[in-house]
């Protein structure tokens, strides 16, 4: 079965639960995120979101429920799954004493890229982040912004068909967050799902889709449109602070 | 195994720019190795002595210039008598004190017999210990032959019993050189901190800066991402370890009696069970301030029981059972066997077999317990 | 002031929250003076001896009798020649072996003179000395018995009396030693990576945008690690006097002065070591390799600095642990008093003050 030229939702997951002890952290969420979907994944810190992109990408084994991701299922198939799927953490997931370059290549060799393919995604990526005089350069050195694209241009490096960004945006400056989400539209457009969380309540108006998590349970689902309509809301503050007070 | 290389080249890359790091793995055990060597020293020498001789004979004086000829002991003074020896003692100036009686030649020669007295600092217990074995059997070897001069001048003719004169050899270490003996050992110890402490610590940064993460959600396999951190250290103690062995030869004479080889053969497994332990340490620690104190809390003990400072042999059954389970102790013991007694492969066989069995158990309880899932 | 404690209890609130590192805080004394208390020790006793027996008559069978019969050996074989010497020795079977020749008996009755030949496996020098002194007296007192002479002459008998540590016991020496140990240990280390830690992770500047002084920052950050060494100071004090009976001849507040003193010596090295890195490894390795090996090695600790080359001795004398240890000895067990170790306290003092000084320098470069 090819995930590609296949129907397949990128990710559904069904009840997909985690508890920890006697907390549940995630609690039966159920929702579907086709292909090509920029999905937005929004609530307060410790709604659980973390914990829910954690169980997606087989970091973490859900306690029950079921979900697949790129077709393939969470309890069983986590190394399919990960090869298929690019990961960029909240916490910056570089290596700091590496260069640009040696950070590029190294990646790519983990997932088994060739040579001459590493080679070609590092021209590739450092001209499109015009990187190129800081390819030798310590990641250390560069501003969190460029590091912050480096990163997300890393997690692509092995063309994956979903990537999951966890608050990727976080502590960087209004205008490379802007930036930021052009390459996320340019990614989405060459047919890449794109998973993102984010505390940024403007950066939902981004999303082709948006669900908003409390207390580890979805409690809205849909386009931000249509969110706004439903719970007669100017913005998408506006919803998710209605939402928080609701429930 | 080609991500194995990768992990190997970025291990090597973020070590060697390490400003930090690359003098504590290249220059610190070195001098270690030249400090442990000179000072890592139980050859007990210059025991300071307080001399009060109420005697002033020729045999009197003979006996204190045979005490400081040995070559063990050094003069300090002449007190007045043992109240102002003792306050020499108390503030560390000397540390035994001789007390030769007044009359001591006449009563000798009279009634045959005489005490002399000796006082020693005894705080340092071994070295106390040591020293009055020095000067009792310089005074036994003085006392022999001014009883012979004695015969000898007076003419006497003792009936003469059988005798059994016992003459002794040192193998291996004719010239009694310590260093022999505890450079082998330390050579173990600096393997080990590169080992053991490194290792553990390394893997558990990647926790703390958050890139494990990243490395999680790749397909990377959970050995080769092991083997790949590990590996590094394997080689770095390796090289440390011949580095060290040319180095003892070339500086401090050391000659090696046994196959080289050997040593690297057992070496070479031994490191593998000092990385799984660093390896177990890093899957139960989620800081690098933990991991080095449960690294140093096991390697005070390992060390402490390993028979470097004092022969496994001396302590109590229970100690010398837990050594059983001391890798430690079992390298150097083969390493001591090896260099200086040029014990072969068959003779340390019984030990690889062990120190394999211990990387085996080892490292499956480390891999087990890793996870890349929580 | 507030402000000032509220660090306090969140320093202490991290340390007590680490289960583990504290286990080992409190583990680690604990085990290291029952090791050096029971299990390292110097006396040998009951070792392996190959007999040589290439007589074969009723004196070398009496003779191997004896040797096995005494505390300090155990025949491990007799063989007839000392082809396989080599042998026992590289397997580790024997420590020493005794070669009795052939026609002993023989000799020994009608020539009034016998051999008999040691050979002691030397790669441990002094065990191999105190082997051949204890074997050797075996023999001797083997021809005694078998053989009484007359009365000897003019016969010199030693008295030695130990001072302070009659049964010459080693934990009289190791339970300074250990408290020095560890006290460089929690104070220097644990502060020096604690400090570190804030640095690595970026915390620190934020510390230091806070009203607070950075020396109250630092302070702050020690005053647990203080309490905690102190206390650990005391158990192993407890576990010396009560547990192997080492005496306590002085006077407890110049003691506890004492030790509050050198911890401070040990926090400012720690301080200092924190400023000249930023990175936790380095720091653990400096602290290891700078203080916690020349604490154990140089100071006199395990190894008697006299026997030590003069470059080394020389060494040891900016050592603090050297001074502190002297210090404990003489108080615990001489039973010295203030004007005793006032020498030994001005050093510790003007190390402190030294390190402090630096330490304030580096601090203010960093931040400039």
């Amino acid at each position: 079965m090819n995930y590609n030229s296949s129907s397949i939702p990128a990710i559904q997951a069904e009840s997909l639960t985690k508890e920890f002890g006697d907390f549940t952290a995630v609690d039966a969420i159920t929702f579907q995120v086709e292909k090509g979907e920029i999905f937005g994944f929004l609530g307060a810190n410790g709604a659980g979101k973390t914990t829910a992109i954690r169980m997606l990408c087989g970091l973490l084994q859900p306690t029950s429920g079921s979900a697949t991701v790129a077709g393939f299922d969470v309890f069983t198939q986590p190394e399919e799954i990960k090869k298929n799927i690019g990961y960029m953490s909240q916490r910056f997931s570089l290596y700091e004493d590496l260069t640009v370059k040696e950070n590029i290549r190294f990646y790519g060799g983990i997932y088994g890229l060739s040579n001459e393919a590493i080679k070609e995604k590092t021209g590739i990526l450092l001209e499109r982040l015009k990187l190129h005089n800081e390819a030798g350069s310590l990641v250390k050195r560069l501003p969190l912004g460029w590091k912050q694209k480096l990163a997300f241009s890393v997690s692509l490096i092995h063309d994956p068909a979903i990537v999951f960004l966890d608050e990727p945006t976080g502590g960087v400056d209004p205008v490379t967050r802007r930036q930021f989400w052009e390459m996320i539209y340019e990614t989405a457009y060459g047919g890449v799902t794109i998973f993102v969380t984010t505390h940024y309540m403007d950066e939902a108006e981004y999303c082709h889709r948006i669900s908003i998590m409390v207390n580890g349970k979805i409690v809205a689902l849909g386009p931000p449109s249509g969110l706004k309509n439903k719970l007669n809301a100017d913005s998408m503050n506006q919803v998710f602070l209605k939402l928080v007070r609701q429930s | 195994m080609r991500t194995i290389l990768f992990i190997l080249q970025k291990e090597f890359l973020q070590i060697f720019r390490n400003k930090g790091m690359l003098p504590i793995i290249f220059f610190l055990p070195l001098i270690q190795l030249l400090i442990l060597a000179y000072a890592a020293n139980y050859d007990i020498k210059n025991i300071t002595v307080d001399i009060i001789d109420n005697d002033h004979s020729l045999w009197s004086e003979r006996l204190t210039h045979k005490i400081f000829a040995s070559g063990y002991f050094k003069y300090h003074g002449t007190p007045q008598n043992i109240p102002s020896a003792m306050e020499d003692i108390k503030d560390d100036r000397a540390d035994m004190i001789l007390v030769i009686p007044p009359d001591f030649e006449q009563n000798l020669i009279r009634k045959n017999k005489q005490e002399v007295q000796i006082l020693i600092n005894a705080i340092n217990g071994m070295k106390a210990g040591i020293g009055s074995g020095y000067i009792q059997s310089i005074l036994q070897d003085y006392n022999i032959r001014i009883r012979k001069e004695w015969m000898h001048a007076t003419a006497v003719e003792t009936q003469v019993s059988p005798q059994i004169n016992v003459t002794d050899a040192y193998w291996y270490n004719p010239y009694m050189d310590y260093k022999q003996f505890m450079v082998p050992g330390i050579l173990v110890v600096l393997v080990t901190m590169i080992g053991a402490f490194l290792s553990g610590m390394n893997i558990v940064r990647e926790k703390e800066t958050g890139t494990i993460d990243q490395l999680n959600v790749t397909p990377i396999r959970k050995v080769h991402f092991i083997i790949g951190k590990l590996m590094p250290f394997w080689i770095i103690a390796m090289a440390e370890l011949a580095f060290g062995l040319v180095f003892s030869w070339w500086f401090f004479h050391l000659s090696y009696a046994g196959n080289i080889w050997l040593i690297f053969l057992f070496a070479g497994i031994y490191l593998i069970v000092m990385l799984g332990i660093g390896l177990l340490i890093s899957t139960q620690t989620q800081t690098q301030q933990q991991a080095m104190f449960i690294t140093w809390f096991f390697f005070v003990i390992f060390l402490l029981l390993s028979g470097l400072f004092t022969p496994v042999n001396s302590m109590p059954q229970w100690a010398q059972r837990i050594t059983l389970f001391n890798p430690v102790a079992w390298f150097i013991k083969v390493i001591r066997m090896v260099l200086i007694k040029g014990s072969g492969f068959s003779d340390i066989l019984p030990y690889l077999m062990i120190i394999t069995l211990f990387a085996l158990i080892i490292n499956s309880i480390a891999i087990l317990t890793y996870r890349k899932k929580s | 002031m507030s402000v000032f404690f509220s660090f306090i209890k969140k320093e202490s609130r991290h340390i007590i929250r680490d289960k583990r590192t504290l286990l080992i805080l409190f583990g680690m004394p604990l085990i290291m003076i029952i090791l050096f208390g029971y299990a390292i020790r110097n006396d040998i006793g009951n070792s392996k001896i190959v007999v040589v027996d290439e007589a074969h008559d009723p004196y070398s069978a009496q003779l191997i009798a004896e040797i096995n019969a005494s505390k300090y050996f155990e025949v491990s074989r007799i063989v007839g020649n000392e082809a396989s010497l080599n042998h026992e020795f590289q397997q580790e079977k024997a420590a020493i072996a005794i070669i009795i020749p052939p026609d002993f008996s023989h000799r020994l009755l009608h020539l009034k003179t016998a051999q008999v030949r040691l050979v002691a496996d030397a790669s441990d020098p002094n065990t191999a000395t105190i082997l051949i002194n204890y074997a050797t007296a075996i023999v001797h007192q083997f021809q005694q018995r078998l053989f009484p002479s007359a009365a000897i002459s003019l016969y010199i008998q030693p008295e030695i009396r130990m001072l302070y540590n009659p049964a010459m016991k080693s934990v009289y020496g190791f339970v300074p030693g250990v408290m020095t140990l560890i006290l460089m240990l929690v104070s220097a280390m644990m502060t020096a990576i604690t400090i570190v830690k804030e640095k690595e992770t970026g915390t620190m500047e934020v510390l230091l945008a806070s009203p607070l002084q950075p020396p109250l920052i630092v302070l702050g950050k020690i005053t647990p690690y203080i309490l905690l060494s102190f206390i650990n100071a005391l158990l192993i004090l407890g576990f010396g006097i009560l547990l192997f009976q080492v005496p306590m001849r002085g006077s407890w507040f110049l003691l506890l002065a004492e030790c509050v003193l050198f911890t401070l010596t040990a926090l400012s090295l720690g301080i200092l070591i924190s400023t000249t890195t930023s990175n936790q490894q380095t720091a653990m390795m400096l602290s290891l390799g700078g203080l916690l090996m020349p604490t154990v090695l140089l100071s006199g600790f395990i190894f008697p600095l006299k026997s030590m080359p003069v470059i080394l001795q020389w060494f040891a004398n900016v050592i603090p642990a050297k001074w502190f240890i002297i210090i404990l000895k003489n108080i615990m067990i001489k039973g010295a008093g203030w004007h005793e170790v006032w020498a030994e306290t001005g050093i510790l003092s003007a190390m402190t003050v030294f390190f402090v000084i630096i330490s304030i320098k580096k601090f203010k470069t960093r931040l400039s």
